[in-house]
């Protein structure tokens, strides 16, 4: 595998019941790729987050994956109302999500924590009324 | 033990159980909240949940769990039971509450 393999997917907005469809597919693309189980979880958990995250906030968006041999670049990329305080938006237990979702067991304030915790690297751009770009890297080797 | 192995507990129905039945089951995780099991179900757990819809199911493929025990008699509805056989994810449901359905595993598990 010394090429890099780009993976692009769209995210539907408020589609609950094909949320995860694309890490789901990311998960089996890499599982097919020969890449190791940990590294796979760690993609899978983080960009389930800002998959479900595009799904809630965001209206959907793009999703585009680069696998190269030394790791997984992850970009999520919308048009929704963008993060009015991101150090806010990272803590634990913190979320805005509406009680609609809450009752399907998300929003519980841990989704960027958890991209965080899962990732080798995490950046936010984010401008209000504009949207926001995630991209996220996990080491390979 | 295995996942197959949870077929022959009379307290769990299998909903679906496929190609992975042999699967070994290394821990019990019990959480509600789908966020946090996304991020702390262990690899290879029993996860035990009320939580029965579409996102259980992602959640505990992505979180890689070993299969999903549904306590307190909840079911998933058709669309999800197609998603589990189509992605082969093992799902159980049991009339059990949540503690009960959990210690049982954990029994199992350890040998008891």
């Amino acid at each position: 595998m010394a090429d890099i393999i780009t993976l692009r997917y769209t995210v539907s907005p408020d589609d609950f019941t094909r949320a995860g469809e694309a890490s789901s597919d990311v998960k089996n693309k890499l599982k097919q790729l020969g890449i190791a189980p940990p590294v796979i979880r760690k993609v899978s958990i983080a960009l389930y987050e800002g998959e479900i995250n595009m799904v809630i906030h965001a209206k959907g968006g793009e999703i585009t994956v680069e696998v190269s041999p030394e790791s997984i670049r992850m970009v999520l990329a919308d048009v929704g109302p963008g993060i009015p305080d991101i150090s806010l938006a990272m803590k634990e237990g913190y979320s805005t999500a509406p009680d609609e979702i809450r009752s399907l067991g998300f929003g519980a304030g841990m989704g960027l924590s958890n991209m965080k915790k899962y990732t080798d690297y995490m950046d936010i751009q984010t401008e209000l009324g504009i949207g926001t770009t995630i991209t996220m890297i996990v080491n390979v080797t | 033990m295995t996942v197959q192995d949870l077929t022959a507990q009379k307290e769990f129905v299998p909903v679906h159980v496929g190609k992975t039945a042999d699967r070994e089951i290394t821990k019990t995780f019990c959480c509600d909240l789908l966020s946090i099991a996304m991020g702390k179900a262990p690899e290879g757990c029993a996860w035990i949940t009320v939580m029965a819809n579409m996102n259980t199911l992602a959640v505990a493929s992505l979180a890689d769990a070993a299969c999903i025990v549904l306590a307190e008699d909840v079911h998933l509805d058709e669309t999800a039971l197609q998603k589990a056989a189509e992605q082969d994810i093992s799902v159980f449901e049991t009339k059990l509450p949540i503690f009960e359905a959990a210690l049982l595993v954990y029994r199992k598990i350890n040998g008891e």
